[in-house]
């Protein structure tokens, strides 16, 4: 880990911005485009100040980035992306891409992608990827001349694979349960945790009516008059007091978030691993059936039914020079067949133990980040209730001095 | 003249216009101290009586006391919320000139409630015993005769017959309001008593509204902290190490759940009962100040008759000395009145109000525990377990 490219560089997603351009189609459209830095770490011990280079990234060169790491590593579990557009807002939260509280949280979470990315053991060394974060021009052409599309496999064909496999690792195949079971729980949690935010702003914010009502109450009063009016200032700060505790909440969303992003890249390894084993067993069956073939020209006994066998029958064997032939033909390619299995059982097994590997990695990743999250979830519920305690007993003192 | 004993003892308490020179004379103090109480009224031990016709509650009321009024120290006798409702129609009609204390609403309005749950037969009877401690700090009310017979009697049913009889006998000129004259001037103590009452009960009104809406909201903030809690938990399901966080955050909430039930009852039960029943002493304060303008309005008329009339008496006809006296005497003990009730009221509000505070920090505080009790073991490293 020590060469990771995190350690090298200082790479921040510093600012946003609001752009109009020229789409595909040649339509006028609005993006926002982030402000990508970095500066050299190693100067930076040694007392001198780097410089800062930097460019401007849209969101879907980001999209176009993660892909092309997708399809190049499909053994790793690579980091997720933030949402593309707003998802689980409660009320006062905006589902606008262009709202500027939005924007920020995108913002950094563009910027955790690209420290995931950085300190990824693998992912950090490739090109394509330090490309992205220097250079600015002609990056988009880079990714494509390596063909990476090309590589992608077909969503037809891994769905295919899915099914048919007959004998996936058994560690995958929960993994991939887990996964399921994960994104399911939370998108839950998620959804359930936007109504509460809802609810509990509807709460603070009623509270800000007996700010006025005791206002307007203590115009009357003689002795009561004091406490009440400084009492219902009390409860404006109150009701004030819910929005910055629910913007922060918003983050612990937002890490919520991207591990219910994490668990689709889980996903798409299994996929892989399913691709690849079903290929194999289809190797292995096609080498089985050439290989039976064969015997049977060679002995002469059909063992199963062919069509080939029963058109001969009725319409008269062939030649053995004919037979030779086919013999031959099939010969070489049990050859080819046997070496392409071997090959491809050493992918697969390659494949599996690279993976693993990463998949083990990821679980630390996930466990540590996890726990941080539900740590500061904790703090900030603790920060709330101290600040009620603070609010009310400052109320609670105007009354006493009613 | 009514006249009164030379060392101040109230003779006959059915004349508003002993009591109140009375009350002049001994410059009673609303204050009473425990030094200086002599009686002592509790209402408690709410018990259902099912009968053949219908099914009800009585509470016991029990009285301590050293007044020479009552026969005995100490009398425990039981009742039910009709004999509450009797004596305070009693109180109105025999005390006109001064502020009946409010009963908590006779029927119950929203069809939801049950009459006879735990928590509505103790909110009824808070406000009950509230009602009678009312009473029973007020140096004229307290002496009333059916008041002493509420506390006293083991059958009160039999006075109540006697009491109707006895009150058309005696022609208690109770009715005060003979209606139809017309106030010149208000006093303007009297006026600005007036719209104080006014602002105050419609500030009330919104301030139970409010509150209302705050409970509902947390009632439905409850559901939902509800479900989310439970989503945690069946995440700590599927994990290993990350089990016992996820269930100890689990547990957390279904903790904070409990304390915001908690808060919401007492606020149900303790705050907007008072509330109310403040809403209600006003209406019937305003009550009482429209029969002193009606006294008032009377006693104006009466004397412009007499101007008119052109007559060289040399004094002026009893009975519009007499309502002179009505006017005055009201005065007084509606002033004296109010005075005590607004010292009253801003003991009780400050009390429902700090009240209010403390249950919200007592909120805070269990959540606050649950959450801080969590933090080690979110932090607890797996090796050392």
């Amino acid at each position: 880990m020590d060469d990771c490219l995190s350690k090298k560089i200082e790479i921040t997603v510093s600012e946003a911005e609001k752009r109009t351009g020229r789409n595909a189609m040649n339509m006028q459209e609005t993006y926002t485009a982030y402000l990508i830095e970095t500066r050299a770490v190693e100067s930076q011990n040694e007392g001198q100040c780097s410089p800062v280079d930097s460019l401007w990234r849209r969101y879907s060169e980001f999209e176009l980035l993660r892909n092309y790491l997708l399809v190049t590593y499909p053994h790793i579990v690579v980091p997720p992306l933030p949402e593309k557009r707003a998802d689980f807002v409660w009320h006062k939260l905006s589902a606008d891409n262009m709202d500027p509280d939005f924007v920020e949280r995108r913002r950094i979470g563009l910027e955790n992608f690209l420290l995931r990315v950085a300190s990824h053991p693998f992912l950090c060394r490739d090109n394509i990827f330090y490309s992205f974060l220097t250079q600015e021009g002609g990056w988009k052409e880079m990714v494509n001349e390596t063909g990476f599309q090309l590589k992608a496999d077909s969503r037809l064909k891994a769905l295919n694979a899915t099914f048919r496999v007959k004998n996936p690792d058994k560690r995958f195949t929960e993994l991939k349960h887990y996964s399921d079971e994960l994104q399911s729980v939370i998108s839950h949690l998620l959804r359930v945790r936007a109504r509460v935010a809802d609810r509990l702003y509807g709460v603070y914010k009623v509270h800000g009516n007996y700010g006025r009502v005791f206002s307007e109450w203590s115009a009357i009063e003689k002795e009561m008059g004091d406490g009440l009016q400084s009492a219902g200032h009390h409860m404006d700060v109150y009701a004030a007091s819910i929005d910055d505790i629910l913007e922060e909440e918003e983050h612990y969303a937002d890490q919520l978030k991207e591990y219910l992003f994490y668990a689709e890249a889980l996903r798409a390894v299994c996929r892989k691993h399913e691709l690849m084993q079903y290929d194999l067993e289809m190797a292995a069956q096609d080498l089985t059936s050439k290989k039976q073939q064969c015997e049977e020209l060679a002995t002469g006994t059909v063992r199963t039914f062919s069509l080939k066998g029963m058109t001969s029958k009725l319409f008269g064997q062939e030649t053995p020079e004919q037979r030779e032939a086919k013999i031959k033909v099939l010969e070489e390619q049990i050859q080819e067949g046997e070496e392409q299995l071997k090959s491809k059982n050493l992918e697969g097994r390659d494949f599996v133990k690279s993976a693993w590997a990463d998949i083990e990695r990821f679980k630390e990743q996930k466990n540590h980040d996890l726990k941080e999250a539900l740590i500061s979830y904790a703090v900030m519920q603790i920060s709330m209730c101290k600040k009620g305690i603070q609010v009310w007993t400052n109320a609670k003192e105007c009354f006493s001095k009613m | 003249q009514d006249l009164s004993l030379p060392n101040g003892t109230p003779v006959d308490t059915s004349s508003p216009a002993s009591s109140s020179s009375l009350l002049n004379r001994l410059q009673l103090d609303d204050d009473l101290d425990g030094e200086t109480r002599d009686l002592f009224v509790t209402v408690d031990d709410p018990k259902k009586h099912v009968c053949t016709m219908e099914t009800y509650i009585t509470y016991r009321v029990t009285t301590k006391t050293t007044r020479a009024e009552f026969d005995l120290p100490e009398y425990s006798v039981r009742r039910r919320y009709q004999d509450f409702d009797w004596l305070r129609n009693k109180l109105e009609e025999s005390q006109p000139t001064h502020l009946i204390p409010p009963l908590p609403e006779k029927f119950v309005v929203k069809g939801v409630v049950d009459r006879f749950s735990e928590e509505f037969v103790e909110t009824r009877r808070k406000a009950l015993d509230k009602f009678l401690k009312r009473i029973t700090d007020h140096p004229v009310l307290s002496f009333n005769e059916h008041f002493n017979v509420f506390l006293t009697a083991k059958d009160l049913n039999a006075y109540k017959k006697q009491g109707m009889a006895l009150l058309s006998k005696m022609g208690e000129s109770v009715k005060y309001v003979t209606g139809g004259y017309k106030l010149r001037s208000r006093p303007l103590e009297f006026a600005a008593i007036g719209e104080y009452l006014d602002t105050f009960s419609l500030k009330l009104g919104t301030i139970d509204r409010i509150a209302q809406r705050i409970i509902k909201e947390q009632l439905e903030y409850l559901v939902e902290l509800r479900e989310y809690g439970p989503v945690y938990s069946t995440w700590g399901g599927l994990e290993v190490e990350l089990a016992e966080p996820l269930e100890g955050v689990s547990a957390c909430i279904g903790n904070c759940c409990t304390a915001l039930e908690e808060l919401s009852e007492d606020m149900s039960e303790d705050f907007l009962p008072v509330l109310r029943e403040y809403i209600l002493y006003s209406e019937s304060m305003k009550n009482v100040l429209k029969k002193r303008d009606q006294v008032q309005a009377e006693y104006e008329a009466k004397l412009e008759a007499v101007a008119l009339k052109k007559e060289d008496r040399p004094k002026v006809p009893t009975d519009v000395e007499k309502c002179q006296d009505r006017v005055e005497c009201f005065n007084a003990d509606l002033k004296a009145d109010m005075e005590r009730w607004q010292n009253n009221k801003r003991q009780d509000f400050r009390q429902l109000l700090m009240g209010m505070a403390d249950k919200n920090i007592q909120y805070y505080e269990k959540c606050l525990t649950a959450w801080e009790s969590i933090i080690p073991l979110l932090q607890d490293k797996p090796e050392t377990k």
